[in-house]
C-alpha cells in the first residue's frame, strides 16, 4: 500500500461511525515497547537507529494484521502527507518532526499504526470508532504477543516493560477515549469534570493531545499511570470514569433541553445556517459548528445517518486534509475561504433541522 | 485502599517573606500544588509562568506525573555521583537534561536515582501487568544453552566423557526447543 492510496481510502474514524459512537467518538490504546540491549531512540546513534528500524519493520511485516499495509520511513514522506497522518491520529507530531531512522507501519484498514523510533523503539497503537476498550485491548494485545515471536522486548519482572521515560514504565499502556461533550461545555461544567477526572488519576487533553485546545468540544481522556496495575485494571478504571462522564453529558443535555431548549436549538440552527452560507471559516470555528450539528444529530434534530458526515468533516476540515483535497499550497486566509466553500457544498444537501423531533425524547 | 487521590491547588503572593522557589526555574513560587496519592503527599511549587506553561491552572488539563518528573529532575541531589551506564554510556547529567533514559540497562545503573522518583509517580512501584512470556522463555533457553556449552567443554577438558555425553544430549534437546526464527 502506498501513502497515496492510504490517504484516498476512508479511515477508521470516518467510515464506521454509528449511534454507538454518540459520545465516545473513538477509543485508542497504545503500547510502548523497546528492544532489549539497544539504546532508546533519543540516545541511539544514526546507524543503531537504522538497525532498530529495519528489525522492527521486518518483524511487523510478518504479522498478519499488518499485511498489505503501509510501511514507510518518515524521511520518505512529504510534509503534507505527514500532516494528514497526524490529523488522522496515525502518527504523532513528534514522529512527523523526526529525521532519519524513524518510520511508521499502518494497517490497511488504518486501525493499527506502529511508530518506530519515536520516543520508544515501538509505539504500537490501535484505534476504533466508538466506545470499544475491550475490543481494542484484545486486538492490540494479540498483535503485541505475535511480535514477541521475532522481537526481544526490554522487560524487567519488577518494572515491567522498560521505556525511555519512566512515566511509561510497567504496562507501557496509554488507553484513551475521544469524547464529544458539548452540553458540559455549554453548561460550563467542563472545569469541574476535568478536576474530578484528574483526581481519579486520569488526564484530560484536547483533540490533538498535549497542549492542544478542546475545539469542537472534543476531549481525550486517558490513564495517567502505567506501573503497579494490570492492563485490565487500568482499563476497568478508565471505563468507569468514561461511563460516568457519559452520564454527566447526558444529564447536562437533558437539563439544557428542559430549561433552555430555545438556546440550544438556536445554536444548532445558527450553526446550520453558517455552514450552509458562510464564506470564511477558521478551523476552530468549523469544529465548533460541526460539533453543534453533531449534537443536533444526537438530539434527533438531524437524522442519525448524518453523524458520519460530521465525523468525517471533523477530520477533512483540518488544514492538511483541506490542502490535499485542493491540490495546492494555501495561506491560512485562503484556507478559511476554501474550508467554507467545502462545507457549503457538503451542507447544500444536508437535511433541514427538524426541531420537533427532539420532543420525542431521543437521547 | 490504594489510589485515593486528592489534588489541592492554592496561590500565594510573591511579597511573602521567604517565598518558596519554583521547582522548575527557581523563581519565587506562587502556585502550590499538593497531591495525595496512596496516602503519600507530593508537593509541587511553581512560579506563575511555569504554572501557566504547564497548564496547572488551565482546566483543559495537565499531567502531574510529567510535572513531578521534571521537578525531581531539577532537584540538586539528582545528577550527582559519577555513575555511568556501562551499556550505553549514559550519565545522570544526561538524564537531567533529557528526562529520558539512554537504554534499558540504565534502569539498573540508575536505580538509586529512579527509586525515589518512582515513589508517587505511579499507582505502585512493582509491575502487575502483562509479561512477554514467549520472549522470556526464549531468553532463559538461550541462557541455559550458554551454560550447558560451558559445562560441556569443561567436562571434555577434564576427560569426564560420560558427563560430556549427557551435556551434549541436553544441548541438542534445548536447541530443538529454541525457535529457529531470527531474533533481534
Amino acid at each position: 500500500m502506498t501513502i497515496g492510496s492510504l490517504i484516498e481510502a476512508p479511515s477508521e474514524l470516518t467510515d464506521s461511525v454509528s449511534s454507538k459512537s454518540a459520545i465516545v467518538l473513538m477509543t485508542r490504546i497504545r503500547l510502548a515497547r523497546n528492544l532489549a540491549g539497544h539504546p532508546f531512540p533519543g540516545w541511539a546513534k544514526p546507524a543503531q537507529r537504522m538497525k532498530i528500524m529495519d528489525a522492527c519493520r521486518e518483524a511487523l511485516g510478518g504479522v498478519p494484521a499488518m499485511k498489505r499495509g503501509l510501511s514507510v520511513g518518515v524521511d520518505e514522506l512529504a510534509e503534507l502527507e505527514k500532516r494528514i497522518l497526524v490529523e488522522r491520529h496515525l502518527i504523532s507530531r513528534e514522529l512527523s518532526g523526526s529525521k532519519q531512522g524513524s518510520g511508521v507501519v499502518i494497517s490497511k484498514d488504518q486501525t493499527f499504526s506502529v511508530m518506530i523510533n519515536e520516543e520508544d523503539h515501538l509505539r504500537i497503537q490501535m484505534m476504533r470508532a466508538g466506545f470499544q476498550l475491550k475490543k481494542v485491548w484484545g486486538a492490540i494485545n494479540e498483535l503485541d504477543t505475535s511480535l514477541e515471536d521475532s522481537l526481544d522486548f526490554a522487560f524487567s519482572p519488577e518494572l515491567g516493560y522498560l521505556t525511555a521515560c519512566p512515566t511509561n514504565l510497567g504496562t507501557g499502556m496509554r488507553a484513551s477515549a475521544m469524547m464529544h461533550l458539548p452540553a458540559l461545555v455549554i453548561a460550563s461544567q467542563m472545569e469541574k469534570v476535568v478536576r474530578a477526572v484528574n483526581q481519579l488519576g486520569m488526564v484530560v487533553r484536547g483533540l490533538f493531545g498535549e497542549g492542544s485546545d478542546a475545539s469542537g468540544s472534543i476531549f481525550q481522556i486517558s490513564n495517567q499511570t502505567t506501573l503497579g496495575e494490570s492492563e485490565e485494571d487500568i482499563l476497568k478504571r478508565l471505563s468507569g470514569v468514561l461511563q460516568s462522564i457519559i452520564e454527566h453529558e447526558l444529564n447536562a443535555r437533558a437539563r439544557l433541553l428542559e430549561t433552555d431548549s430555545g438556546k440550544i436549538f438556536d445554536k444548532i440552527g445558527r450553526a446550520y445556517g453558517i455552514l450552509q452560507n458562510g464564506h470564511v471559516l477558521s478551523s476552530n470555528e468549523a469544529m465548533n459548528l460541526l460539533s453543534l450539528i453533531r449534537l443536533g444529530v444526537d438530539l434527533g434534530v438531524f437524522p442519525d445517518s448524518k453523524r458520519s458526515v460530521t465525523d468525517r468533516l471533523f477530520i477533512e476540515a483540518q488544514p492538511g486534509h483541506l490542502q490535499y483535497a485542493q491540490k495546492g499550497e494555501f495561506e491560512a486566509g485562503q484556507r478559511d475561504l476554501l474550508r467554507a466553500e467545502r462545507l457549503r457544498s457538503e451542507f447544500a444537501n444536508f437535511d433541514r433541522p427538524d426541531f420537533n423531533l427532539s420532543a420525542n425524547g431521543k437521547n | 485502599m490504594g489510589g485515593i487521590m486528592a489534588c489541592l491547588l492554592h496561590k500565594t503572593h510573591t511579597f511573602m517573606a521567604n517565598p518558596l522557589k519554583c521547582d522548575l526555574c527557581n523563581k519565587p513560587a506562587t502556585v502550590h500544588l499538593t497531591q495525595i496519592l496512596d496516602n503519600k503527599v507530593h508537593k509541587v511549587d511553581l512560579c506563575e509562568e511555569c504554572a501557566q506553561e504547564k497548564g496547572v491552572t488551565d482546566p483543559s488539563g495537565f499531567s502531574l506525573a510529567d510535572l513531578l518528573l521534571k521537578a525531581s529532575l531539577n532537584n540538586p541531589d539528582a545528577g550527582t555521583g559519577g555513575i555511568r551506564c556501562e551499556q550505553c554510556g549514559f550519565t545522570p547529567a544526561d538524564f537531567k537534561k533529557q528526562g529520558r533514559f539512554g537504554c534499558p540497562a540504565c534502569y539498573v545503573a540508575f536505580k538509586g536515582i529512579l527509586d525515589p522518583m518512582l515513589d508517587g509517580m505511579h499507582k505502585g512501584t512493582v509491575h502487575a501487568g502483562k509479561v512477554p512470556q514467549k520472549a522470556l522463555e526464549r531468553r532463559s533457553l538461550h541462557e541455559r544453552l550458554t551454560k550447558l556449552e560451558g559445562d560441556l567443554s569443561e567436562a571434555i577438558k577434564a576427560e569426564r566423557y560420560e558427563e560430556a555425553a549427557r551435556f551434549r544430549d541436553e544441548i541438542n534437546q534445548v536447541r530443538q526447543t529454541v525457535a529457529q526464527k531470527p531474533v533481534h
